[in-house]
């Protein structure tokens, strides 16, 4: 990879952050940067890496937004000018409260007056660096109008000039949007099994990385620990969720010993630090039914009881379609099929759910009504968006044997 | 909304249609796109190479010329016109389509209004 490619990677959120928090202009920072990037392009090849390429970037990059000040002769001109050569080596500049100017970014996108959907992707973009079209297939948007969604939000810092000092007291009211925007970046990251994309790359590591550091600036938020542990106890896994030739595997008959303990150890360990907070979340609630899982393969013995109640209090908490799918088939395992099923059949308006389906499929093969399973199986498949589990899903359905349920079959002659 | 699927595939997809873990992950996603209630009509199409004839008026004269244009690497395998609510749920069945893992596109087509 060009040496200007792994400082995009390593460094652009960062040095964006350090701009935008001196200019309090997101779209002008990350415009100056993308100028400093193309200068690095042509000049490295021909005079050298720099030693320090950060602060070639950053220098590049004032550079830029200098002129460009100069040239719009605004009245905010010689306020810009100043903050921008107020500060002398930035690339040094972290390490003030909070710990690193990303995360200060974070809190900034996380504003109340901010579009709620335009809060992740302008997190995503501006302090991950992943690109428009990225996050628009991340988060399953077209790339349009998530294109104008970021656009829309960073007028809009710009216009309000939405304060880049947060202050301590806001923390606490941003921080859930923040912490949503952390995970799902990791989902993001997660998804990406194959590991194609090269936006996507590291991902799930940076994302851990950012929860470590809301937790270091929030040590009172029992989430951000909850947060951090389901991250981790997930990231632990990530090894055996895939067998050699890219199959799906799933919890249930992954190998443990493919698992990475000391990830574990240190999520139970945060995990429980954040439970002597004393105060319950549904993001340390899913990161305990993690704990259970993990548990479960390790003594070979499941607690089912706990695991139904892990969930009857998420179903409370935050009532996911997803929450509700894992609840039945917890309370399947306690009160048999038949109770997970009548759950299933509760819940209305699932019918492009894919995990809905794979629940229900599960359901009705303990229950014996094969038939029935084979077709919901069948529905699952079509409804998975990945190549791995669509087939694993099939092949479930083939291992039950009998002929393909008729309905449907050859309607369409692809 | 309307919308087309309009679903491409390479010269190696249309040759794999016959593989039997191909046919039943389309059967799948068929069963799952009309089971949902979203598909109003959809087709898969036949080889390329079955195409006939184009028509065309060139300067008001008729022109039929025979096909197909092979300039193209992927060619229209098949469609689907399904009504969803907005483009983020016709992404999301884009997505699930079994071409896309092997190659193929999807390209999404808001449908015109049909007239009252």
């Amino acid at each position: 990879m060009h040496p200007a490619e792994l400082a995009a990677r390593a460094s652009y959120g960062r040095l964006l952050s350090i701009l935008a928090v001196k200019t309090h202009d997101l779209a002008g920072a990350e415009d100056a940067l993308a100028d400093a990037f193309l200068a690095a392009l042509t000049r490295w090849p021909v005079d050298g890496v720099p030693r320090n390429p950060d602060a070639w970037l950053l220098t590049a990059a004032r550079r830029r937004l200098v002129d460009a000040a100069r040239r719009r002769r605004t009245r905010d001109e010689k306020h810009v000018l100043l903050q921008v050569n107020a500060d002398g080596d930035a690339a040094a500049d972290d390490g003030d409260f909070f710990g690193d100017e990303r995360l200060r970014l974070l809190f900034v996108c996380a504003h109340p007056s901010i579009d709620a959907a335009a809060r992740t992707p302008l997190m995503l973009q501006t302090v991950l660096g992943l690109d428009a079209a990225r996050i628009a297939t991340a988060l399953r948007v077209a790339p349009k109008t998530m294109g104008q969604r970021l656009w829309r939000a960073k007028t809009k810092i710009r216009e309000l000039r939405i304060s880049f000092d947060v202050a301590a007291e806001d923390l606490p009211e941003r921080s859930f949007a923040v912490l949503e925007a952390i995970y799902a970046a990791f989902g993001s990251g997660w998804e990406d099994v194959a590991g194609q994309a090269a936006a996507s790359r590291g991902l799930t590591e940076e994302a851990i990385w950012l929860a470590r550091l809301t937790v270091r600036l929030l040590p009172e938020e029992p989430e951000a620990r909850g947060l951090l542990a389901l991250m981790l106890f997930a990231e632990a896994r990530a090894k055996a969720r895939r067998g050699e030739d890219g199959a799906y595997i799933p919890l249930t008959e992954q190998d443990p010993s493919r698992w990475d303990p000391r990830c574990i150890a240190e999520a139970e360990a945060i995990l429980k630090e954040a439970a002597r907070m004393g105060c319950v979340g549904s993001l340390q609630l899913e990161a305990a039914v993690q704990s259970a899982h993990v548990d479960a393969r390790r003594s070979g013995s499941r607690d089912d009881h706990g695991l139904s109640l892990l969930y009857e209090a998420l179903v409370q908490m935050a009532p996911t379609l997803g929450v509700r799918v894992a609840h039945a088939i917890a309370l399947s395992n306690t009160e048999g099929p038949a109770r997970g099923l009548e759950r299933l059949d509760a819940i209305g308006s699932a019918h492009d759910y894919q995990p809905y389906w794979s629940a229900r499929a599960h359901l009705l093969e303990r229950l014996g009504r094969l038939d029935e399973a084979r077709e919901a199986y069948n529905r699952a498949a079509g409804l998975a968006e990945e190549d791995g589990i669509r087939r694993w899903l099939l092949a479930k359905k083939r291992a039950l044997g009998g002929t393909a349920g008729a309905s449907g079959a050859n309607r369409d002659g692809v | 909304m309307r919308y087309a699927l309009l679903v491409y595939e390479t010269e190696a997809g249309v040759k794999g249609r016959g593989d039997p873990d191909y046919q039943a992950a389309y059967k799948a996603y068929i069963d799952a796109i009309y089971g949902s209630g979203v598909a109003i009509a959809g087709s898969g199409l036949q080889d390329a190479a079955t195409t006939t004839t184009t028509f065309r008026l060139v300067h008001g004269e008729r022109q039929i010329q025979d096909g197909p244009f092979a300039d193209t690497k992927e060619q229209l395998a098949g469609f689907f016109l399904i009504d969803v609510p907005d483009l983020d749920k016709a992404l999301e069945w884009a997505a699930r389509c079994p071409s896309t893992s092997r190659g193929g596109i999807v390209e999404i087509r808001l449908a015109l209004e049909q007239p009252t």
